[in-house]
């Protein structure tokens, strides 16, 4: 099958995944399997809100189970340094509800 | 199987993805695979005010299981073509 839709095409390189209970998690992806299980390098959180603009809170190496992840993009790095995240302000994304 | 193999035809259109977060992301259906898990290419969120959190993502893979609906074109729908797939389904044949 062409283009398969896997995550091997982001492997090593910077993702942004939104996870089930709304958060957004950023890191270097470093594996995955067929489960979507995810293995993330020098993580980081990226709180949203409305008072304030986005925190960045150091995770590390993380893995995150399949069932909670919801979106996986890859982050455009020439976007994301000219992003002033100090002064995005918006709601956190609201929980997947099944 | 018919969903997987419908979605297969739809690859290269625009196409709309609207999440069970009720996010909703726009762009070129890459690829789809058995779990109808979808990559999409060029994306926009729709409401981006709103929603900030993917500025910086123009190519996103979405697990099947958070997908609540996915608009299509309307030239994206052969509707004789998807009926006779559907009835072949529904014989088991």
């Amino acid at each position: 099958m062409a283009a398969a839709s896997t995550l091997e095409s982001l492997v090593d390189q910077m993702i942004s995944v939104i996870t089930n209970d709304g958060r957004n998690i950023v890191g270097i992806l470093k594996g995955f399997d067929q489960a979507t299980n995810i293995i993330l390098d020098e993580s980081h959180e990226r709180v949203y809100s409305t008072r304030e603009g986005v925190q960045q809170l150091v995770l590390g190496l993380y893995i995150i189970r399949g069932d909670n992840i919801s979106v996986v993009g890859e982050l455009d790095e020439d976007l994301d340094s000219n992003l002033d995240l100090s002064t995005v302000k918006a709601h956190p994304l609201k929980p997947v509800i099944h | 199987m018919l969903f997987f193999s419908y979605f297969k035809e739809l690859v290269g259109k625009e196409v709309t993805v609207e999440l069970k977060n009720d996010l909703a992301i726009r762009g070129i259906l890459h690829s789809v695979d058995q779990y109808l898990n979808i990559k999409l290419e060029h994306t926009r969120v729709v409401d981006q005010e709103k929603y900030p959190h993917m500025l910086s993502v123009r190519n996103c893979f979405i697990r099947g299981s958070v997908v609540r609906y996915v608009q299509l074109p309307p030239d994206g729908v052969d509707i004789d073509i998807l009926h006779d797939a559907t009835r072949r389904e529904a014989r088991g044949s």
